[in-house]
């Protein structure tokens, strides 16, 4: 269990200045959870806290009750793993490459992966569909291949709990579907507990079983999916006024933009 | 960005295929192995080449004894710490090369682009032209002035590139490098102004690059910065590995990223200006070894900082015997040939990845 409670977090600069207040939230092992609001409303900041990367001034921060400040870098890198929204490499490593340095919190300095690194590499791999990629140079692949190696990546490193930033926001129709449906196959099948940042209501709806909702630094909502995205929530988060109808094709609540009320 | 559908060429015996169990293993060992044969190879065979033609049957045949084997004499106490300062000074500036590439996240970042080449030189030359007594013995200051002044240029460049929120964008980086060079070298131009002629003379010299140190001692008084900073390369391949992926993904992934951009800046800066006190700032070897490096063994960090080590070593071999020999019986100082080759091919890779 991972767990928020009351945390803050700033920063001001002549350039801008953003404030997280008052954060709590609480992700249940093996949940799939949406983190939706508009830009600037904190969630690539509260999933950078969740992952440690970022201090909270303010509150506390704890997987299976044990502070996160408590863990070495190495120690929490073998329970939460982080896809990034993207991943530019400055060299040309290859596919295989980029997916061992998942390993890397599982070994010794001076270690070389084993065996068993390279098993859990290739399947990794293999769940992602990406098997047939390995050798190839990570740089030439097209951005969901790109998307799923990272997403691969993350799966080697053996963590209960996975934090995605807009995994598919770079990503065209066909790929987001691709990602959105292997993130739900490795929730299922693997009870791998996602934190999913993301500005795509209908991936949110589709996929995640509890929502978030944050404006200003602040939570406005958090709840089972059917309870926090309606209308009026739409219309709170974004001024938009929006269609909010289960979809009976698609199985999930699908939202219809109508027009800015603002 | 480059972006070559082609694997990149392997030779010198590494393996091809990348994904092989165990194949980490393997490429490290037949590396090692083959640029180490490579780098001793040219370490012996270099000394052969000269004025007087020695040959390498006569210069091992024991059954002379030292002090007649004219051969011996001029292969060991002659040419060889000319040859073993070009294999350490190779070595250490293609290993910081690689590391500030991978700590910066750019390809084209080294010491010497970078300014702190520079500052080493700076430091190396006050102590040398103020100095009243330099002695070249194991305590001498020289390498020491010259730490002072990579680190003070190394901090200028880290502050620069790790503020937090923004990174440096390429070209930035590169400015910086530029005007942190034109900085020093002017007042290395104000240091020579007030220095005498004779002075003026040996700087100039030594600020081309020169391998001609006459003896052992200047090599053994580099040592421990040499071995200091090989200790700290050694425990930073897999980390560069990730933080050439980005920082934030290396911190997810189990690295302390602030304490390894420490030691990689303090490590490189070590190397830099163990190389710099010896030799002077020679240019380009930290960014034309890691490149062809790459090229031949992929781009894994703890394939590449052994290899480029080790190749390093006999390119600028391989270069001072170029300067030796082209133009005898004038010894054209190994910085203007390393500076021939490597300035167009620093060019090459900025118009190849714009």
């Amino acid at each position: 269990m991972l767990r928020a409670d009351g945390v803050s977090f700033g920063y001001f600069s002549e350039r801008e200045a953003f404030s997280l207040s008052d954060v709590s939230v609480a992700i249940a092992p093996g949940s799939l959870t949406g983190l939706l609001g508009p830009n600037g409303c904190g969630k690539t900041t509260l999933l950078g806290l969740l992952c440690g990367v970022l201090q909270p001034h303010g509150g506390t921060i704890t997987l299976d009750d044990r502070p996160l400040t408590s863990l070495t870098r190495r120690e929490l890198a073998r329970h939460v793993a982080v896809v990034p929204q993207e991943t530019h490499p400055a060299f040309d490593y290859t596919v295989m490459e980029m997916v061992l340095m998942g390993r890397h919190p599982h070994l010794g300095a001076f270690q070389l992966e084993g065996p068993a690194d390279f098993a859990i590499a290739r399947e990794s791999l293999i769940v992602t569909g990406t098997a047939h990629l390995a050798d190839r140079n990570y740089m030439t692949l097209s951005g969901g291949e790109k998307q799923r190696v990272v997403i691969a990546s993350a799966l080697a490193q053996a963590t209960e709990l996975l934090l995605l930033d807009e995994p598919t926001a770079s990503l065209d129709l066909g790929y987001q579907l691709e990602v959105a449906s292997l993130l739900a196959r490795l929730n299922r099948e693997r009870r791998v507990t996602m934190v999913l940042a993301t500005h795509d209501l209908n991936l949110a709806a589709a996929l995640c079983d509890r929502l978030v909702v944050m404006r200003g630094g602040r939570v406005l909502a958090q709840g089972p999916t059917a309870d926090v995205l309606t209308g009026s929530m739409v219309q709170q988060l974004y001024d938009v006024d929006a269609d909010v109808q289960f979809h009976p094709r698609a199985g999930h609540l699908t939202v219809i933009p109508v027009s800015r009320t603002r | 960005m480059s972006t070559s559908t082609v694997q990149p060429v392997s030779s010198l015996g590494a393996p091809k295929p990348r994904s092989d169990e165990g194949g980490i293993r393997t490429r490290l060992a037949a590396t090692i192995a083959g640029y180490g044969t490579l780098a001793i190879a040219t370490c012996v065979l270099a000394p052969l080449v000269g004025s007087t033609q020695i040959s390498l049957a006569r210069v091992f045949d024991r059954s002379i004894p030292f002090a007649d084997n004219v051969d011996a004499q001029i292969f060991f106490v002659a040419r060889m710490p000319r040859v073993l300062t070009g294999a350490v000074v190779g070595a250490t500036l293609a290993s910081a090369g690689v590391v500030m590439q991978a700590l910066l996240r750019n390809p084209l970042a080294t010491p010497f682009t970078l300014g702190v080449s520079a500052g080493a030189a700076l430091g190396a030359i006050l102590v040398i032209t103020f100095s009243t007594a330099v002695s070249l013995g194991a305590l001498s200051p020289v390498p020491l002035a010259s730490l002072a002044g990579a680190l003070i240029a190394s901090a200028i460049v880290y502050g620069l590139a790790t503020r937090p929120g923004r990174a440096m964008s390429t070209s930035v980086l590169l400015l910086a490098g530029v005007t942190l060079n034109s900085f020093f070298s002017a007042l290395i131009l104000f240091v020579q102004y007030m220095a005498d002629f004779t002075q003026t003379y040996r700087t100039v010299r030594w600020l081309m690059g020169d391998l001609d140190v006459g003896s052992f001692g200047p090599i053994v008084a580099s040592l421990p910065l040499v071995l200091l900073a090989f200790a700290m390369f050694a425990v930073l391949p897999r980390s560069l590995n990730l933080l050439s992926v980005g920082a934030d993904v290396a911190s997810t992934r189990g690295v302390d990223v602030a304490r390894t951009q420490r030691l990689a800046f303090l490590s490189a800066s070590l190397a830099t200006s163990a190389a710099v006190s010896l030799a002077g700032p020679i240019g380009f070897v930290g960014i034309v070894v890691p490149h062809l490096v790459r090229l031949m063994v992929g781009v894994d960090h703890r394939i590449v900082l052994p290899a480029s080590a080790l190749f390093g070593a006999a390119f600028l071999v391989g270069c001072d015997l170029v300067a030796r020999t082209v133009l005898a019986p004038v010894e054209v100082p190994v910085g203007v040939v390393t500076a021939m080759l490597g300035g167009p091919f620093f060019l090459w890779l900025l118009v190849r990845r714009s």
